[in-house]
């Protein structure tokens, strides 16, 4: 099957019922994807399907296919970093970071549909991203920042 | 021969070793191995490997040997060298370096056991000095105990003052200007006419002298990073889907693989049915490990779902198949004969619980997972004259050792590769996976298999933290906290731990008691009694170890008594405490929380915990809302005294993130057993603290006395105690298990 990731076309051979966050890691080699759960309970394989957050371990392959999938990688890069990234940066948010692909593809599609997000919001839309280390605090800071950021662009 | 190979180690490490047409430095060359009859002869070939600071034509890397779970150690490790070295953390390359007993953890004797961490008694030093000597016989090249910060703040900097001077050294030979005239800055030797060497072109020159060891170390007014904030090497990697962990680890030719063993952990399998698995896409074979098999295919999801359909016959556990008992086995471990340690018995407390009316109350704290994000695993080949291992572990001389035995290679011929962790709060200390990834990996010879533990193999094969109870009796009088009678049970981590590397270690554990018995608190009648509880399922250290169970303990038992009394919480803390900096940091926290009682009106409420763990004294405030809808977390306060800041940012996070860690276990987490199994299999059966529940979080940290201390774990033992306090001025309900959920509902 053909998939569209970050911009570039992948064909793949692959069971149609492969999650997609495997397809990304072991077939295309995008390793920013992260596994956790495997159940959606963490996160931390939160990619776009045509920019909306979606579970990779819960999308299947074949679902992905006429779809753009927007990974942590093609988002931006250390070079051009989506003002996302570049909150997170500022912020200093990660500790181990494994979550943080995750939590910053979840935090730039909530605010895709929701520019000013109150602190209920952020809860509501962030509270699917497991943390283990607690970098939730900084995490709502970051989000505060980016969220004004993209306002003014 | 003792003497002849302790002279001919010490000539190998004065002289400087030149690495690959470059230089190397260690802390060595500056603070000789001291003259000890205690030392045995070290290793051969260790001194080879001490270098901190390696410099080729091509740039400078950093070593940083204690290992990066996400604390941010490789960080603070770069900046302790760079500042003496004088260059820039965006000029250097970090780089773990590899197992090598010359990267022993000198700061884990700091924890000598029967001594208090306040104590500098003659005693509690010769302790320290030989359980040093120990660390460095056995070469201990360990990440834990909250001790990498205190291990590196001199061996590190005194390492980056030796590399400089001898570039000066070398400057002086290649140019023939007085050192004294000289000028170091950003990775240069700067000439008093302004002309900048770099220091990789010194490297050559430098290789051939002997490092200078008579240096000097800077006053702290000259630090540019030491104290000041500082942007974290690894920040950007890790917010741009940049950073590899070990689960990210490809080569070429790579195969993939997963295991499945008895879930009663340390169980065995009896046989396995794989005719089923092998004919499903991807699959290479199905092999037998330790306790069950391994599935090694081209993918990993495909490795996944073949597991799933290999059935297999399990033995039963090796310990109570069910959960009640387990506490029942902790129930009768408070017996005379079963007492571990009595560090503590100050005044009288037999008398007093005679003449006093006496409080008691009983506490429990469950088993729980590490969870780290990133699911346990390790790569591993096997050649005909080298094994190499690629993984994150806070123990490399120990995986080198264990996938040695597996694969019957020398120790020598085992290259461990440390990856960055994605979390591990005690996890990576255990071997499991490298084992079996070795077993494995001898099964297809040359080929490299990452081995990727599904979330259920990780959670139900976590060695849990201790499970643990304690009694408490005690009296007051006069409004004031009179006797404190603590009984602490619960099974030994360490003999746990130490066994699976096949140690036994003889004498009471220090950790059944850690956490309670050292607190700095003059009660008249004090007495704290470890018991001793039989192994029950295997368990492992657990960001804070036994702290993490006896903070709660200690400090709600405390807070019971001041409460009894009729005195203030944070005032009778106060009035107690003798040690100035454990005052210190309950008066910071009383000041950050704008403390005023623990009552803040209807259905409010406040409670301050207090632990000294690690030598670090801490003190949290959290304020809590009773909702109609259950406890709502509003605020929490950290205060702490670590004697020395190296990264306020870092700190500032390792604060804040233990906190919150030590809050969110005790709120929903817990690991059961039925049938020898677990319970939880996932983060839906094994909640931790999400955003919604997250309060703000406040910290402050103080630079009080000798000691540098490290803040990996001491946010996390008064936590749940600052919480329960909290719900009982909230709600007038005091809370002795753990969860509180199974209790209270929360918000």
């Amino acid at each position: 099957m053909r998939l569209s990731v970050d911009g570039k076309t992948h064909e793949v051979d692959v069971e149609e019922d492969m999650p997609l966050l495997w397809v990304l890691r072991d077939e295309i080699g995008i390793k920013g994807v992260k596994y956790g759960c495997g159940i959606a309970q963490c996160g931390a394989c939160t990619v776009h399907l045509d920019g909306v957050a979606v579970r990779s371990c819960q999308t299947l392959a074949a679902d992905a296919v006429g779809a753009n999938v927007t990974t942590i990688n093609g988002l931006g890069t250390p070079a051009e970093m989506h003002a996302v990234q570049a909150a997170w940066a500022e912020h200093q948010v990660a500790q181990c970071g494994y979550c943080q692909s995750g939590q910053i593809m979840q935090a730039a599609s909530m605010l895709a549909q929701i520019p000013n997000p109150t602190d209920e919001d952020i809860d509501a839309e962030m509270s699917g991203n497991l943390c283990r280390c607690g970098t939730y605090p900084q995490i709502r800071a970051a989000i505060v920042t980016a969220a004004a950021k993209l306002r003014e662009a | 021969m003792g003497r002849v190979k302790t002279i001919a180690r010490r000539t190998f490490l004065i002289g400087s070793a030149a690495v690959l047409g470059g230089v190397a430095f260690g802390a060595y060359l500056y603070k000789r191995p001291v003259e000890n009859p205690l030392l045995p002869d070290l290793a051969e070939g260790d001194a080879a490997l001490t270098e901190y600071v390696r410099i080729t034509s091509d740039g400078v890397t950093l070593i940083t040997p204690r290992a990066d779970k996400g604390q941010g150690a490789y960080h603070v490790q770069a900046a302790l060298i760079a500042e003496e070295l004088d260059i820039d953390l965006d000029q250097v390359t970090v780089d773990p370096g590899p197992p090598s007993p010359a990267y022993y953890n000198t700061a884990l004797s700091e924890e000598a056991p029967g001594f208090m961490p306040t104590d500098e008694g003659f005693g509690a030093n010769s302790m320290r000095t030989i359980m040093g000597a120990a660390m460095k016989i056995m070469g201990m090249q360990i990440t834990g105990g909250s001790t990498t910060t205190a291990d590196s703040w001199e061996k590190l900097r005194v390492a980056g003052a030796v590399a400089r001077e001898t570039l000066k050294a070398a400057a002086a030979q290649q140019t023939g200007v007085d050192v004294a005239e000289m000028t170091t800055t950003r990775g240069t030797v700067v000439l008093p006419d302004g002309t900048a060497i770099a220091y990789t072109e010194l490297a050559a020159t430098a290789a051939t002298l002997d490092p200078v060891q008579d240096v000097n170390l800077k006053a702290a007014s000259e630090w540019r990073y030491i104290g000041k904030p500082m942007q974290r090497l690894d920040t950007v990697s890790k917010s741009t889907g940049m950073q590899d962990y070990g689960i990210d680890f490809e080569l070429e030719d790579m195969l993939y693989a997963t295991v499945v063993t008895n879930p009663r952990k340390g169980g065995d399998c009896w046989w396995i049915n794989d005719e089923a698995a092998l004919t499903m896409r991807g699959v290479h074979s199905v092999v037998a490990v330790t306790g069950g098999f391994g599935v090694i295919a081209d993918n990993t999801w495909r490795a996944f779902q073949a597991a799933q359909q290999v059935t297999a016959g399990w033995s039963r556990a090796p310990y109570p198949a069910e959960q009640s008992d387990h506490w029942a086995a902790l129930e009768s471990a408070f017996a005379d004969g079963k007492q571990d340690s009595q560090y503590r018995d100050d005044g009288d407390v037999e008398d007093a619980l005679d003449e006093g009316d006496v409080v008691t109350a009983e506490y429990r704290a469950p088993y729980l997972a590490h969870a780290p994000l990133e699911p346990i695993n390790a790569t591993v080949k096997v050649s005909t004259d080298r094994v190499d291992v690629w993984t994150g572990t806070q123990v490399p001389r120990f995986v080198q050792t264990e996938v040695g035995k597996i694969t019957g290679m020398d120790t020598e011929d085992v290259h461990v590769h440390v990856l960055m962790m994605g979390g591990s709060f005690g996890h990576r200390l255990e071997l499991d996976v490298c084992r079996q990834a070795a077993e494995i990996a001898m099964t297809v010879p040359d080929t490299p298999v990452k081995v990727t533990y599904s979330r259920e193999e990780d959670m139900t094969h976590d060695y849990t933290r201790q499970i643990a109870m304690a009694r408490m009796r005690g009296t007051v009088k006069d409004g004031q906290v009179e006797t404190l009678d603590l009984g602490i049970a619960m099974p030994s981590v360490v003999s746990s731990q130490m066994s699976r590397i096949g140690l036994s270690v003889p004498g009471p554990d220090a950790q059944i008691v850690a956490g309670a018995w050292e607190q700095p608190f003059g009660i008249p009648n004090y007495r704290v009694t470890g018991y001793r509880a039989p192994e029950l399922a295997p368990i492992s250290s657990w960001r804070s170890v036994g702290a993490s169970s006896n903070g709660f303990f200690h400090d709600s038992a405390l807070d019971e008594l001041i409460h009894a009394a009729g005195a203030d919480p944070m005032e009778e803390r106060i009035r107690l405490t003798w040690d100035e900096n454990a005052r210190a940091v309950l008066e910071a926290v009383a000041d950050m929380s704008g403390w005023s009682g623990p009552s803040m009106g209807e259905n409010r409420g406040r409670g301050v915990a207090f632990c000294m763990s690690f030598g670090v004294p801490c003190a949290e405030v959290v304020e809590v809302t009773n909702t109609d809808r259950g406890i709502k977390i509003d605020k929490v306060f950290v205060a702490a005294n670590v004697g020395q800041i190296v990264d306020p940012e870092t700190l500032s996070r390792q604060m804040s993130g233990g906190a919150l860690w030590g809050l969110g276990h005790s709120i929903a987490a817990e690991i059961t057993h039925s049938d020898g199994m677990s319970d939880q299999q996932n983060f839906d059966g094994f909640e931790a603290m999400r955003m919604y529940q997250v309060p703000s979080v406040e910290t402050r940290a103080l630079e009080l006395g000798e000691h540098v201390r490290g803040m990996g774990e001491p946010a996390v033992p008064p936590a749940a105690a600052a919480l329960a306090n909290a719900i009982f001025a909230a709600t007038g309900t005091r809370l002795r298990e753990m969860p509180f959920r199974n209790h209270f509902d929360f918000v």
